[in-house]
């Protein structure tokens, strides 16, 4: 699909900024009316927030805040570049919410209504929670550490009261830290111990929890050592690496519901009455009208009422040819409507449209993925018991060989605790996937789910669908230098009037001034008919044109020219694979992996991309549950697929494979079931997905190994009480360093 | 010694101080749009209804 959104008049999208631009997401067509989004509050003030697409820099915000200050009625307008959304707020009544809507559209700002409250509220407080938690960590951490140091440089200098004077102060700050800053740990903690199982946060919270109560106690005794500031330092740390991971993210997780908002979009919907109004999908019922203009995608399955239009099904189905349509025709929901208005009558709703079809497809197919188990949650399964064995055994070894006595055994368990509490661990993840993440966003790679990176390095086979995943799926004029310019020039300039993929294509395919067709009339279904330069054209399909000819007849997409006195001109048109396809699928291959295609399209349309491909493993034809079954039987001979798809017949198989990517271009329902997506004309990202894939899984094993040497140093220093807080706190803070230093190598991965 | 009874309290309320102020900075909504931050630098405001008005305005909803 191209982008028919249009481009404004501003800087090109940044290299660190997303380039949203390419996804078709939002067309110049009618704006939605967004009158159902509209919250009205008790002061007779209107809210509305919008999805934006294109804003990339100052410029456009002042644009978009101007054009709206602009109505006398706005009271406010704010446009927020992180999230791409803008913010509208005026006087009730006074300006029709659709006004607003057209003013932004026609700056060449697509916009779609959305509910806020429905998008990211709750991981949004939860970001807030994390970084409230993050600043008392990081004030307590700071300020005992600063009376900590004090007491180790101070040594026989410093008198008792003083010391003890310093560790009441440490103290009174860092136990309410814990209890403040320790909440999200403690929160999952118990959540994995109520589930009888162990993760990474189980010895964290142990650890912190029974090192500050320790260190409480030795203050009350006046005792020498004191581990609070091991104990704040360590929370530190911890949330700084699981804000960073949420930050990672949540980056890639709004670009992805920003897709999908725009997407998704409501229904509109032709009342009895004759009004119009716009419904969320959900709330559609058979029997009401819709209607969908050109350009629309329509929402719900349903039969045509009124009007004849062309019909691209290629998202549905993998089919690159538009299908006419005309009343009485059947349609399914996310065909894309070409060329003319309609109003499509809903016949199915709820369990038995073609989309539940998918729905339930997927529901089966994602059953086998659930049962992946993370890699820190397999290592936190081994450490765990290790741990808590390792400290047991520690303080009865003291009690019942030594003279120590009770409380020196509790103080060396203590330290083996705090030693072992996984902080590189535990950062040993994260740190390599914020980068990885980071890496992949800047080259257009979203990464959607947390386990993604860690399931596509074990991918060992890669099924492509067709059409909008190998290819580019719009259709390139083939023999364009065999036709006489002129000829083009006329042509292109009628074409210029349809949305017709083909029409589209052939406008594009000329290139240069091109004189203005007037009186252009279009027959959905067949073609296009106007003057241009004073000559009368017609450029449609073999019967449009009046071509009794059937020599050249194949089954290759085409348009015919037909200029009064003059011989027609025949136009062929192919899907043409993206330009590096062929280099990426080579080099995947010489990477090992197993290369198959799936297509739902024509037999012979199938063989020539595959050859052209050089793809020997290939079907055609497919149905959804084909592509599923084929991707099922392929998983029991132990390999992990990765399904690269973009179509609504590829969710399912999306859903099915070990792992998934889609092209940004794709539908909602695939984008929701992908792991990845990626932007762009190019098939390289898959590959430097891949390559990124491996790269972070061999630094986190890396990360893993560094943190286990470390503990093998240092806890037998622990376990024979030698460590004192100056050299838990030393230790601590070195291996988290080193974790983190060896994550930034993955970077040079995109130099 | 007698310079730690004022030094501590000092250092304890200037940190504080500082917490204080990230806190109050990310309930009035400061975090909320880094990007756009770092771009409204760059737009003139001559018009007396100026953006930073229209942020308190707006926020509210949320």
């Amino acid at each position: 699909m191209t982008s028919l959104a249009l481009s404004p008049a501003c800087c090109g999208p940044g290299a660190a900024a997303l380039a949203l631009a390419e996804t078709p997401t939002l067309t110049a067509g009618p704006a939605v009316d967004p009158a159902a989004f509209v919250r009205r509050e008790t002061d007779g003030i209107c809210r509305l927030d919008l999805m934006a697409e294109n804003i990339h820099c100052a410029d456009c915000i002042r644009k978009i805040e101007g054009a709206l200050r602009a109505f006398p009625a706005v009271t406010a307008a704010r446009v927020n570049l992180s999230g791409r959304r803008v913010a509208v707020a005026w006087r009730d009544g006074e300006v029709e919410p659709m006004r607003l809507v057209e003013a932004v559209t026609r700056l060449g700002y697509p916009v779609a209504p959305f509910d806020p409250a429905l998008l990211d509220e709750r991981t949004k407080a939860a970001d807030r929670e994390l970084l409230r938690c993050l600043a008392v960590a990081g004030f307590a951490a700071g300020n005992v550490m600063l009376l900590s140091i004090s007491v180790w440089s101070g040594g026989s200098d410093m008198d008792a009261a003083t010391r003890d004077l310093f560790h009441w102060l440490s103290a009174l700050i860092a136990m309410p830290a814990v209890a403040y800053a320790g909440r999200p740990f403690f929160r999952s903690a118990v959540a994995a111990l109520k589930a009888r199982s162990l993760n990474m946060d189980v010895p964290i919270s142990l650890g912190v929890i029974l090192a500050a109560s320790a260190s409480l106690m030795e203050t009350m005794h006046g005792g020498l050592h004191v581990y609070f500031d091991a104990s704040v330092t360590l929370l530190f740390f911890l949330l700084c690496g699981r804000y960073l991971d949420r930050q990672a993210r949540a980056k890639a997780r709004s670009a992805a519901e920003h897709l999908l908002a725009l997407t998704a979009v409501g229904a509109t919907v032709i009342e009895p009455d004759g009004r119009r109004r716009s419904l969320p999908v959900a709330e559609l019922l058979p029997g009401m009208i819709l209607a969908a203009a050109a350009g629309d995608r329509i929402a719900a399955d349903g039969l045509v009422a009124s009007g004849s239009s062309d019909v691209d099904n290629s998202l549905l189905t993998g089919e690159s040819l538009p299908v006419a349509v005309a009343p009485g025709a059947s349609v399914h929901a996310g065909a894309l409507n070409l060329s003319a208005p309609l109003e499509v009558r809903v016949t199915a709703a709820g369990e038995n449209t073609f989309l539940a079809g998918i729905a339930r497809l997927m529901a089966l197919a994602e059953q086998g993925r659930a049962r992946y188990v993370r890699i820190a949650d397999r290592a936190a399964r081994l450490y765990a018991p290790v741990v808590h064995i390792l400290a047991a055994s520690t303080f009865l070894g003291w009690l019942l060989f030594s003279t120590a006595g009770f409380h020196g055994a509790l103080m060396a368990a203590v330290a083996v605790l705090i030693i072992t509490c996984p902080c590189a661990l535990a950062l040993a993840v994260p740190v390599v996937q914020v980068v990885a993440s980071g890496l992949l966003l800047r080259r257009g790679i979203l990464v959607k789910s947390a386990d993604a990176l860690e399931r596509l390095a074990q991918a060992d086979s890669i099924v492509f669908d067709k059409t909008g995943t190998l290819t580019e799926g719009t259709p390139r004029l083939v023999d364009g230098g065999a036709i006489p310019a002129e000829g083009l020039r006329r042509a292109a300039a009628l074409a210029e009037a349809s949305r017709h993929p083909l029409a589209q294509a052939l406008a594009a395919a000329f290139e240069g001034p091109r004189p203005k067709a007037t009186d252009v009339v279009e027959t959905p279904g067949a073609g296009l008919s106007g003057t241009v330069e004073g000559r009368r054209l017609s450029l449609g399909s073999r019967a449009f044109c009046g071509i009794a000819d059937r020599s050249a007849s194949d089954d290759r997409m085409e348009i015919w020219l037909h200029e009064q006195g003059s011989v027609p001109t025949r136009f062929v048109f192919a899907d043409r694979p993206r330009a590096d396809a062929r280099a990426t699928i080579d080099m995947l291959k010489r990477r090992g992996y197993r290369i198959s295609l799936l297509s739902g399209d024509r037999e012979a349309v199938a063989a020539r991309i595959a050859g052209e491909l050089g793809i020997e493993d290939w079907r055609a034809g497919c149905l959804p549950a084909d592509k599923v079954a084929v991707i099922e039987s392929m998983a029991a001979a132990r390999r992990k697929v990765l399904m690269v798809g973009d179509g609504l017949n590829d969710a399912p198989a999306l859903a099915a494979g070990f792992v998934s990517m889609s092209p940004a271009t794709a539908s909602a329902v695939s984008q929701t079931a992908a792991d990845f997506l990626f932007q762009g004309r190019l098939l390289a990202p898959v590959a430097f997905a891949l390559a990124v894939a491996r790269g972070t899984e061999r630094l986190v094993r890396q990360n893993f190994a560094l943190a286990v040497i470390y503990n093998l140093g240092a806890v037998p220093i622990a376990i024979a009480g030698l460590a004192t807080p100056l050299i838990a706190a030393a230790a601590m803070s070195s291996s988290s360093l080193l974790v983190t230093l060896n994550a930034l190598r993955l970077k040079r991965l995109g130099a | 010694m007698t310079a730690l009874l004022y030094l501590v309290p000092a250092a304890l309320f200037l940190g504080l101080l500082g917490l204080g102020a990230f806190l109050w900075a990310l309930k009035s909504g400061q975090f909320e749009d880094l990007d756009g931050a770092a771009e409204r630098i760059l737009i003139d405001e001559d018009e007396p209804d100026s953006a930073a008005a229209d942020q308190a305005k707006v926020r509210p909803t949320r």
